[in-house]
């Protein structure tokens, strides 16, 4: 295998941070949800990074090793005329917490600019790296 | 070392250790929100130091060379400003500014490579 190149290691992260970004667009996206039982609410999705590490080079990318849904048990509420409410009246509504997924958003944009620039750093010393000497 | 190395002297080897560290803060930056990943980078004053120690001639394959010699980079675990609770320690501040410096460290090296590359040029064009 071929050394892990700069590309290979921001190009990676990107991809990463847009598993991320998809979860939090699912997450944002069903916060209003509700189920008539609390197996089937909604729970937030969790991108799971994990470093992957080049031997003792020390160069590491990262990679997504699944998602996984979050350990947070949907609320209720009680609306009995709701078409999917239970027997009890209630309507099992999503775990999302909107405001932490509003700030993961944030940071999830913030990390993946952070590693476009390390691309375009990266590319224009490349090219001058070619230029040299002409 | 051959006289072309020799001609690019120590910039030559700065370049390569350059972009090394690139390659070691781009890790850095690219697990940014990675639990329990530590931040690494390469310790430059060691390199250079190791770099420029001297290697003794060595006319019989049982010699011994000092023990202070080069044998690769030198990585350190960065100390966090504030460690954050999930393990890992990368500060985005921090590496983007020694992202910053490498990037302009590595452009003044191949300045200094590409003027020698000038001088060489000019003395071998006849005018």
């Amino acid at each position: 295998m071929s050394p892990l190149s700069v590309f290979d290691i921001a190009g990676r992260a990107m991809s990463a941070q847009l598993v991320r970004l998809n979860t939090t667009a699912s997450n944002l996206a069903n916060a209003g949800a509700v189920a008539p039982d609390p197996a089937r609410a909604f729970r937030a999705l969790k991108p799971v990074f994990a470093t992957v590490y080049e031997g003792a080079s020390g160069r590491a990318t990262v990679a997504v090793l699944g998602v996984v849904k979050a350990a947070v048990e949907p609320g209720r509420r009680h609306e009995p005329g709701h078409p999917l409410a239970d027997a009890a009246g209630y309507v099992h509504t999503a775990a999302v917490d909107v405001n932490a997924e509003l700030v993961e958003l944030v940071e999830t944009a913030r990390q993946y600019q952070n590693n476009i620039e390390v691309l375009e750093t990266a590319k224009s010393l490349t090219l001058e790296t070619l230029r040299l000497g002409r | 070392m051959d006289r072309l190395d020799r001609h690019f002297g120590l910039e030559g080897q700065m370049l390569r250790l350059r972009a090394q560290r690139m390659a070691v803060l781009a890790s850095n930056i690219a697990n940014a929100a990675t639990p329990h990943y530590r931040a690494r980078d390469l310790d430059f004053s060691a390199v250079l130091e190791a770099e420029q120690a001297t290697v003794l001639a060595a006319t019989n394959p049982r010699h011994l060379q000092p023990a202070g010699r080069w044998e690769g980079p030198v990585m350190r675990y960065r100390l966090p400003v504030s460690p954050s609770l999930d393990g890992n320690t990368v500060e985005l501040a921090t590496e983007q500014v020694q992202f910053a410096e490498n990037a302009l460290r590595y452009r003044v090296a191949l300045a200094v490579v590409g003027g020698r590359i000038d001088s060489l040029r000019a003395a071998l064009r006849v005018e």
